[in-house]
């Protein structure tokens, strides 16, 4: 397999995975928090019979819908990218992910695809509980939508519940509830859709604080604010809340993930939290260079942050690579020595098996079985690489970090004055809120480059490198397709924000 | 109880599930047929705004529809998502081209500011509905004329034509099969809108509606019986129940609708409900053709995927290495995850009884003029 390698291939396979990616988190998130917001907006206008909430929902839901097409549109061509781009990888894992995407193609898909016509088209046709009740379902629909394409990511970050079947060549699924309940799986979900209550919040915020600043629809801004500062400090809460449950997860099972963003490169005990620093970028693995620049350094936190026990031993990316035999941690190239064992006996079992000599197969076997933990290091060329791009990770995640706790403050301060009845008067809270939004995406996309980026070189975390993941396609294919899908979300973009502007523009009808 | 169902058995039952997704799938291309009729039928603005919006409502459930059946191939037939779409790439690459272009020109259409302007994404709703489904059909005649792949010990796939899967279209009987699919598309979308659309006032929108299915169903004859002639006549893809070796046997898919007869009756019955549905659109007030167009077409639809794969016939062949060709026994998932599978698809008849019930409080009152130009014109697509 490795023979006929075509790193650039690859190269151009990720980058189009990570554009598609990255597009379809624009949008995406938006659609899991704002359901949520039009269905509350709606249930106060069904509880209150005030109109003025009515339009409010409406108002939400045009900008909703605009969104909502252009995120269908990404998403089915990562859906698809699978299939295309990582054909091997498809193969390797369709056994694993096939009962959870059956549970959300049958129940979480079509209730989305059904209330949303509904929601749009339905306030005349059917009644009000009814429309309300819709507009709950398209809410709860999204973001059960999102659940098995986190399950699916939290067991490529953690495999669990499955064996490697060796006469099939792939992995095959042993226990739902394993994977479906793994920890991994559960603080993806709940961190990445609360991310996108999050952000949903912050559209909300924005677009209302520049209706004040302008001093247009103030009623109607006010009313959005309000809801959307509840949910929106809720959320933030929850977000910091399974962050840190996921750099847990990150420490138990992908070290060098954590040790990459938190840029240690030594292991240490009672090991501090780089609150906010600037990487040395000169840094190598084998030099004795100072990781920073500059550096601010909470002492003992990361220790805590890692195993809940204060001065407990973190290890550093050297560990890791080269191993550390007083903290009984093994290094890359033994385990790339494990990984070569396992890759050989394989082939030696398949080719005993069609010759039909049994014996030779069996004690293939046993041996690949003692090896298959590592199989893929065994693509690995060499030790440094399983290391991630540090620097990149390392910002991202700090930028994250910060952000979610200026979230918190910002979401805390419109709830208060807009409770006090006094934001019109607080310019410099309305100038921060009507920039929010897209501090908010930066926020979501840092948290992707950590989760993703971080966890390089593997497509599948220790079994299978995203090297050995590709189809078998040549490079000019992959990169005409990216070119053309870049083309085409550049174009759709552009008309989604015009779009968009012009409604904003014009606004709630009748307010 | 699931659990202690045999191998075979869940692959034939997870084949049938598929097959059932994929026709219903077929039956609601309506909305891509109705996409290229917007010009021939929509004469004024308003005939047009009812036509995009009687399909708008629909839109996303053939999509979702689309989805689910790929999601479904992958768990089910993981070998067959990985051979067919990391190796016949482009052709699948340009209908999901097809597919994001259709997805926001709904929405984007008529808002202000769209950039393109609203000539464009209607072109992009032409595309999506002719060479969308085209090509969706040189993919399924795939099935029956073979691909040219070959898999190693790994399961790796390679393909052996430069094409890479388009060259599929270059076949007469995929071709053949395609355009049946866009025509019979273009049937069902017109009687589609005859249920969907309240005509008062636009007698001549609904005759030219009406006549407009007969003539397609004219087009879509011909190549519908060249499909029908060949899959009589053509050599099919054996597989030998014993040794599992793969063969070209002569006049297969013939034998295979003779061997079994349930099939045969479906096929028959399919045709003459879509027969009907148009002569009942065409020529009577009728305005119910739809249920009997679509559910012809999902008769016919199971047909096809049946006779493609059961009663040992290798439903993905590959011409290039025969022995490389997919059959439903070595392109499936394991017993473990076809069983926990099954079990969730015990939710089906709940989610197809909601769409049943929505459908039918959203369309009792069809779409009107009045609705479309009225004071929510602007939350009209
Ligand atoms: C303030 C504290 C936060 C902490 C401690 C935190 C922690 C983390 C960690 C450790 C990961 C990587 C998970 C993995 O291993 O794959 C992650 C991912 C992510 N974060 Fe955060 N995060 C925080 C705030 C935020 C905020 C404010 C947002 C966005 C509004 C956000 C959005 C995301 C997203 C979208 C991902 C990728 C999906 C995932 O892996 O769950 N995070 N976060």
């Amino acid at each position: 397999m490795v023979e006929q390698m075509d790193l650039t291939m690859v190269n151009w396979a990720r980058a189009q995975f990570a554009m598609t990616a990255m597009y379809h988190w624009v949008f995406v998130p938006l659609t899991l928090g704002l359901s949520f917001l039009i269905a509350f907006y709606e249930s106060i206008y069904v509880k209150t019979g005030n109109e003025q909430w009515k339009r409010i929902a409406k108002f939400w839901m045009t900008l909703f819908g605009i969104n909502f097409a252009i995120g269908v549109a990404t998403g089915i061509i990562l859906e698809f990218e699978f299939g295309t781009n990582w054909s091997n990888y498809s193969w390797m894992v369709g056994d694993i992910f096939g009962a959870p995407l059956a549970v959300e193609g049958i129940v979480a898909f079509f209730l989305e695809a059904t209330f949303f016509a509904v929601m749009f088209f339905g306030w005349e046709r059917v009644s009000k509980k009814f429309h309300l009740f819709s507009t709950w379902m398209v809410a709860v629909g999204s973001n059960l939508s999102a659940l098995w394409i986190l399950v699916a990511n939290g067991w490529m970050q953690f495999p669990t519940g499955m064996i490697f079947n060796p006469d099939t060549a792939r992995f095959e699924m042993q226990n739902f509830w394993a994977v479906l309940f793994s920890p991994v799986a559960i603080s993806k979900f709940t961190h990445t859709t609360s991310s996108g209550f999050l952000y949903a919040s912050l559209f909300v915020i924005t677009i209302s604080s520049w209706y004040l600043l302008k001093g247009k629809h103030v009623q109607m801004a006010r009313k959005s604010i309000l809801v959307a500062a509840v949910f929106g400090l809720l959320s933030s809460g929850y977000v910091v809340f399974t962050g840190d449950e996921a750099a847990y997860n990150d420490a138990h099972r992908q070290p060098m993930k954590l040790a990459a963003f938190e840029g240690l490169w030594e292991g240490q005990k009672g090991a501090g939290l780089v609150a906010a620093g600037i990487a040395n970028p000169s840094k190598q693995l084998n030099d004795d260079k100072p990781p920073f620049l500059f550096e601010i350094r909470i002492p003992g936190m990361l220790s805590l942050m890692a195993n809940r026990t204060p001065g407990s031993f973190v290890p550093g990316i050297k560990d890791l690579v080269y191993g550390n035999e007083a903290e009984n941690i093994k290094g890359v190239e033994e385990k790339m020595r494990r990984g070569k064992l396992a890759v050989e006996q394989l082939a030696l079992y398949k080719k005993a098996k069609r010759e039909g000599a049994t014996p030779t197969a069996e004690s293939a076997l046993a041996r690949f079985d003692q090896n298959k933990a590592y199989l893929g290091f065994g693509y690995l060329q060499s030790p440094e690489e399983a290391v991630p791009p540090v620097s990149t990770v390392f910002y991202a995640f700090h930028i994250m970090v910060i952000l979610g706790g200026f979230f918190l403050l910002l979401f805390l301060l419109f709830l208060v004055f807009a409770l006090k009845n006094s934001l019109a008067q607080q310019k410099w809270l309305l100038f921060l809120g009507a920039i929010s939004v897209f501090l908010g995406f930066m926020a979501g996309q840092c948290g992707w480059i950590v989760a993703e980026v971080g966890r390089q070189p593997w497509a599948i975390q220790n079994l299978l490198p995203v090297s050995v993941a590709r189809s078998n396609l040549t490079a000019g294919a992959v990169q005409t397709t990216f070119f053309m899908f870049l083309t085409i979300f550049t174009i759709l973009l552009v008309a989604e924000i015009g779009i968009m502007l012009r409604q904003i523009k014009i606004g709630p009808e009748g307010e | 109880m699931f659990g202690n169902l045999d191998l075979s058995v869940l692959q034939k039952l997870w084949w049938i599930i598929d097959s059932l997704v994929g026709s219903l799938f077929l039956f609601l291309t309506f909305v891509q047929g109705g996409q290229t009729l917007l010009w021939q039928l929509g004469k004024t603005p308003v005939e047009k705004s009812l036509m995009i919006n009687s399909l708008g409502r629909k839109w996303e459930l053939t999509f979702t529809t689309l989805v689910l059946f790929g999601g479904a191939l992958l768990a089910a037939f993981p070998k067959f998502y990985a051979t067919s779409f990391g190796g016949a790439y482009w052709v699948w690459i340009l209908i999901l081209f097809t597919f994001v272009i259709q997805a926001v020109s709904y929405e984007f259409r008529k808002k202000p500011g769209n950039l393109l302007g609203e000539k464009v994404y209607e072109v992009f709703l032409f595309i999506n509905g002719s060479v969308g489904i085209l090509l969706i059909g040189a993919a399924v005649g795939t099935f029956f004329t073979g691909s040219n792949f070959s898999l190693n010990e790994y399961n790796l796939v390679s393909w052996t034509n430069p094409l890479r899967g388009l060259e599929a279209a270059f076949s007469l009987f995929n071709l053949s099969l395609g355009l049946f699919l866009v025509f019979n598309a273009r049937i069902l979308g017109g009687m589609y809108l005859v249920n969907n659309i309240d005509f008062t006032g636009y007698a001549d929108f609904e005759a030219r509606t009406r006549k407009w299915v007969l003539i397609n169903l004219l087009c879509a004859l011909p190549f519908l019986l060249y499909v029908l002639i060949s899959l009589v006549v053509m050599d099919g893809f054996g597989v030998d129940p014993a040794t599992g070796v793969v063969s070209l046997v002569s006049g297969k898919y013939l034998s295979n609708l003779l061997a079994m007869p349930l099939v045969l009756i479906l096929l028959l019955l399919g045709l003459i409900l879509v027969i009907w549905g148009v002569i009942s659109t065409a020529f009577t007030a009728r305005r119910n053709g739809i249920w009997f167009g679509g559910v012809g077409t999902v008769l016919v639809g199971l047909v096809v995927f049946f006779i493609a794969s059961f009663n040992h016939t290798a439903f993905y062949p590959s011409k290039a290495y025969l022995q490389s060709s997919l059959t439903i026994h070595n392109a499936s998932s394991s017993h473990y995850t076809l069983t926990a599978m099954t079990y969730v698809a015990l939710f089906v008849p709940l989610v197809l009884a909601y769409i049943a019930y929505v459908w039918r409080l959203m369309d009792t009152q069809k779409i009107s003029a009045a609705e479309v130009t009225g004071k929510e014109a602007d939350e009209m697509y």
